[in-house]
């Protein structure tokens, strides 16, 4: 028996030390900022360059703001949002950061944003995420997202579908909160315009068979509207080229990237036209844009051939996080109340459009329409035809009106007749 | 039969077991702990009570003091993210040592069981979703989600038990991955992907359940009566019969035990365990959806149970400990890409170096420490 209580006695001993060591292995030199993205699980990649976006914000100030030395005290979740409020709890309660960026999806950005009602000294950032319901049902007063989300980066793509002649259209979408958000902001003004979705197929995310959703694709239609991402998106073409489908199609903003626009199957030269819209595009020409791309390429050799969407996202809330400290010359007092009014004045040119915040503390920027186009090597790439700046929340509508209309969901648009 | 004539029934065959144990006819899959010795040879209550009493030696008392006053120490970090996230998880792991340990049933389901007494909660209880919750007091919402809970364990158990070893973890993995799939799809009853948010902690009159140091004391009743309900079960009649059919199943049924009733209860209760730390998780995160019940998380009561050590059911808290430490730290301690590296990196180091986990590496370096009291070596591990 006292080999038991030896035994407990010391782990625990044991287990005190561990803690007392980790607690107790902070000092107060610099302004410390969380970083929170997902550095495991699905969106590894994402995160990673997500990551690569906020250091590079940082490094173009080198390392400074408001006076003082930024340090990043980066956390990780893998996309599930119990990791995420884990992580993000971690960071302002034991690593006491006093800025906290992130997360990268939207679940995550919803559960994220619950607890920062509990630390109302502590202001939140987001990163990249971009879930309507984050901003608009229930916002916390200490959480800021400069990006515009999901719906908004639809906005415009209705009316330019149906500038096109795709009247009557068929959905395919993953069924998850994203593309129940990027099929609001496509159908919002679609439907408004006399569009018609006749049918909506809600696959789970990571489907591989899509044979029964071809199946139903109804011969009368103009064209398909496909939001999915990645492998999915190759996939459903892939079955939908075999099955002898021949309609254009429309896409959601991760729908037609490089993984599809590199697609190898004899339906290649069908997928020139298909448009899709989002926050930014490889092909912005402007100098703001192609500035962000050289940086980007100058400090992450590791990095992809351009930033990706998440490196984009995390760099325009990571700017405005650190433009904010300087003006007000890192001043944090008084529960960061001048600090929280310069970020509600934040109005800069970033590298893909304006960044401003509405009242809810979200995002109002332009939108880009692309469609694919050959470029001179051969190579597809995703042309900006159009823009649409300004797109608040509301997506263009009166607030009353949208608030009819609720969020987006399964059901929420519908205009099948 | 009282106890004592049930521990002396396993005794006497103990010679015996012992010898077939050894030679390779053996039924046994996994090393596991010997059935437990009895504490006196005759029965009567006053002399169990006052082992009992015995037993409670200097090591609880610290231990229990320790816990009692670790929330007052820590920061409400540790108190909340550590301290009862360990407890929580451990209780869930317990129902894996006790069904592993003590049943010889490795069960990866038991993650399923606590999603699903979580789902169940926010069904019948109160949550974001207004259209699916039914919005029962929380009282009974919660005595509806235990139950319903330990019948699919006890329903999971029944499928589960005509098949041994890695036959019994392939069809709970199977009832596992199933259950995650219903879940992500099922729009009517589950709410898909994006599951449940929103289910708080109930509050008792002044008591708010959802403050950290309410909560951790929560979490700390619910592992110590889990604890000391597993440590009593194993030397009870019940216990006793299930090591007994865990080590060979062919004599307790030619002795005229039911060794499917038996296997089938001993689903039941860790169902019930996991059932109760499930709920506890899902106050803790305030939410449900999926991903609490995947694969991975499925695996991680696995990696709990085995790092702790499965033949005491301490060991079930221990590995918590440890993998909550880690989760939350390894991060601090290499570059933030490779931080994985670090946690799978102890996890093979425990399990390449101690078979029996962090409780077994304690004891083998006592041993060492201490070679006289080598032959008196394991058969106490229980107790």
């Amino acid at each position: 028996m006292s080999r038991d209580r030896g035994m407990f006695a010391r782990s625990l001993v044991g287990a005190a030390a561990l803690f007392a060591v980790v607690g107790l292995a902070h000092a107060q030199d610099a302004l410390k900022i969380g970083l929170l993205a997902t550095l495991e699980g699905p969106f590894a990649a994402g995160g990673q360059d997500g990551i690569r976006g906020a250091d590079l914000a940082l490094k173009q100030k080198n390392g400074m703001a408001g006076g003082k030395k930024i340090e990043f005290v980066k956390v990780s979740s893998d996309a599930t949002p119990d990791k995420a409020v884990g992580a993000t709890r971690k960071a302002v309660e034991q690593d006491k950061v006093q800025i906290m960026i992130g997360p990268l999806s939207g679940d995550e950005g919803i559960a994220v944003k619950n607890y920062a009602k509990t630390q109302p000294n502590i202001t939140f950032v987001n990163g990249s995420s971009g879930a309507q319901a984050t901003t608009l049902a229930d916002p916390a007063p200490n959480f800021y997202r400069f990006n515009t989300e999901g719906a908004q980066w639809m906005v415009g793509l209705g009316e330019h579908a149906l500038s096109k002649g795709y009247k009557k259209t068929f959905l395919i979408a993953e069924d998850y909160g994203f593309p129940y958000s990027q099929v609001q902001g496509f159908m919002a003004s679609y439907c408004a315009k006399g569009g018609k979705v006749v049918d909506k197929a809600w696959v789970p995310l990571g489907t591989k068979d899509y044979a029964s959703v071809i199946a139903k694709i109804p011969k009368d239609i103009d064209a398909l509207v496909v939001v999915l991402g990645g492998a999915d998106a190759v996939n459903f073409l892939t079955q939908y080229e075999q099955a002898g489908g021949d309609k254009p199609m429309v896409g959601g903003s991760i729908t037609v990237d490089q993984t599809v626009l590199n697609f190898k199957g004899k339906r290649r030269e069908s997928l020139l036209g298909t448009a899709s819209a989002g926050p930014m595009a490889d092909s912005i020409d402007t100098p703001e844009w192609k500035k962000f791309v050289a940086d980007y390429k100058a400090n992450f050799k590791d990095g992809f051939p351009s930033p990706s969407l998440f490196a984009y996202l995390y760099y325009i809330n990571t700017k405005a996080t650190l433009d904010a400290l300087d003006a007000v010359k890192g001043d944090l007092s008084n529960g960061q109340k001048a600090y929280r009014e310069a970020l509600q004045k934040t109005d800069f040119k970033g590298p893909a459009g304006e960044v401003k915040i509405d009242a809810n503390r979200n995002g109002v920027g332009t939108t880009y329409i692309t469609e694919v186009a050959k470029a001179a090597d051969g190579s597809f790439y995703n042309k900006v035809v159009k823009q649409v700046p300004n797109i608040s929340q509301t997506l263009g509508l009166p607030e009353a009106e949208f608030k009819k209309m609720g969020l987006g969901s399964r059901d929420v648009p519908d205009c099948r007749k | 039969m009282s106890a004592a004539q049930w521990r002396r029934a396993m005794n006497s065959s103990a010679a015996a077991a012992a010898a077939v144990r050894g030679s390779a006819t053996s039924a046994v899959v996994h090393p596991m702990p010997r059935p437990a010795s009895p504490v006196s040879t005759d029965g009567g209550s006053w002399r169990s009570l006052r082992s009992a009493v015995g037993a409670i030696g200097a090591r609880h008392v610290i231990v229990i003091v320790a816990l009692f006053a670790y929330p007052f120490l820590a920061t409400p970090f540790f108190t909340y993210q550590i301290g009862a996230q360990s407890l929580a998880l451990g209780l869930i792991a317990l129902s894996l040592t006790f069904l592993g340990g003590y049943g010889g049933m490795v069960s990866l389901a038991q993650m399923t069981v606590a999603g699903f007494a979580a789902y169940m909660l926010a069904i019948f209880g109160a949550s974001s979703n207004v259209a699916i919750s039914l919005g029962w007091p929380w009282w009974l919402a919660l005595i509806v989600a235990v139950s319903l809970a330990t019948i699919l364990a006890a329903a999971i158990g029944w499928l589960s038990v005509r098949t041994e070893g890695i036959y019994t973890i392939m069809i709970t993995l199977a009832v596992g991955v199933a259950f995650f799939y219903l879940a992500q799809q099922n729009y009517t009853l589950f709410n898909g992907f994006q599951g449940f948010s929103r289910i708080a902690a109930p509050t008792l009159g002044e008591l708010d359940l959802r403050q950290p140091v309410p909560f951790y004391f929560l979490v700390l009743a619910c592992a110590l009566a889990g604890y000391f309900f597993v440590k009593h079960l194993i030397r009870a009649p019940f216990g006793v019969a299930l090591q007994g059919i865990r080590d060979n199943p062919r004599r307790m049924h030619s002795l005229g035990y039911n060794v499917t009733a038996h296997r089938v209860g001993a689903y039941a209760v860790a169902g019930f365990l996991a059932a109760v730390g499930g709920i506890l998780m899902v106050w803790y995160n305030g939410r449900i959806s999926p991903g609490t019940v995947g694969t991975g998380a499925m695996i991680n009561i696995l990696i709990i149970a085995v790092l702790g050590g499965m033949k005491h059911p301490i060991g079930a808290f221990i590995g918590a400990i440890v993998f909550v430490l880690l989760q939350n730290f390894a991060i601090d301690l290499v570059d933030r890409e490779r931080f994985n590296l670090v946690i799978g990196g102890v996890f093979l180091a425990i399990v390449l170096f101690s078979p029996d986990g962090l409780l077994g590496l304690w004891h083998s370096l006592r041993t060492r420490a201490s070679g006289r009291f080598t032959s008196r070596g394991t058969s106490r591990i229980h107790q």
